[in-house]
């Protein structure tokens, strides 16, 4: 049973490699190709060699259609908190109310709480700080009192997209 | 037809992506502190980035070049906040602190710890400390 799974891995990652190598390199001579196909039987012994050590397996369960929605939705926050921080950098003023404050987070794995941190410091005007357990300090440049509603719609949004449930 | 269209859509994504960046450089020295010149670099982080390297891919056409260019916009979407995280994370582990608005303006917000409060009070250290960080760097800018 273990067995199964190990070759179907190895040809996976074979073919992950190769169509990576081909989609880098864009030259496709015959010795230029022999290399490529060298490194990736070397790549795949070592990956074997380092299965056969931990084993460990690392599960990524995101839901792929949510996934892309969520992505799409993000641009367009960025694209409004650009506008925002662009506005305060070019005023002659500049209205700054920088406020550091905690976010509770509610997503079960690491990984959708790596995507929740990300989105922050992705958005213009907050940056994660300090992850801790169960919510992030976050700064702010502007802070409103709106700031902690929006943060708490996108955690609602990772938390949605995040598979939820992984074996360690 | 289509390539003038093709080109004037990249172009002005090009364009609007050199003038995000730009303001992201302008913003990092304006700023009077570490923590807000974090936030202008994010500008052109995000925004200068996405529309330059999109606009390149409209440029290249469909192709490899294209999808290589979609590689690295990839990498940098997770490089990216990861390298801001680093810096904002060791800042803040050495102890600099960023001003604090006033705890009553935070009013409805009781999501601060208690064992977090006493970085989170405007004490009247971090503010000459940041100040006298600040006094170098306007001096190289004038």
């Amino acid at each position: 049973m273990a067995k199964r799974g190990y070759w179907v891995r190895t040809i996976f990652t074979a073919t992950v490699l190769t169509a990576l190598w081909l989609l880098l390199s864009g030259l496709y001579k015959p010795m230029i190709l022999g290399f490529g196909a060298a490194s990736v039987v070397l790549v795949v012994l070592v990956v074997r060699r380092m299965d056969a050590v931990d084993g460990d397996q690392f599960a990524i369960r995101l839901k792929p259609i949510p996934f892309l929605g969520y992505m799409i939705w993000l641009l367009v926050e960025i694209a409004k908190s650009n506008w925002a921080v662009t506005k305060i950098v070019l005023s002659p003023t500049m209205p700054i109310r920088q406020h550091l404050f905690n976010v509770p987070c509610s997503q079960q794995t690491d990984l959708g709480q790596v995507i929740f941190a990300s989105s922050i410091t992705l958005t213009p005007g907050t940056i994660s700080v300090e992850t801790e357990e169960g919510h992030f300090q976050v700064h702010a440049l502007d802070y409103s009192d709106d700031d902690m509603d929006a943060l708490a719609d996108m955690d609602m949004r990772v938390t949605t997209v995040d598979g939820g449930s992984h074996n360690v | 037809m289509m390539d003038t269209i093709v080109n004037i859509v990249s172009w002005i994504l090009i364009v609007s992506g050199s003038f995000f960046a730009i303001v992201g450089a302008v913003g990092t020295l304006r700023f009077p502190d570490f923590w807000s010149r974090l936030h202008a670099a994010s500008i052109s982080d995000s925004a200068g980035v996405i529309l330059l390297l999109v606009g390149m891919m409209l440029q290249a056409g469909p192709g490899l070049i294209a999808v290589k260019l979609l590689i690295i916009l990839a990498f940098l979407f997770i490089t990216g906040p990861t390298s801001t995280h680093a810096v904002a994370n060791a800042a803040f582990v050495s102890g600099l602190r960023p001003r604090q608005l006033p705890s009553a303006k935070t009013g409805t917000n009781s999501d601060i710890d208690p064992d977090t409060k006493p970085d989170t009070k405007p004490d009247t250290g971090a503010d000459p400390a940041l100040d006298s960080e600040n006094q170098p760097t306007k001096g190289d800018a004038s």
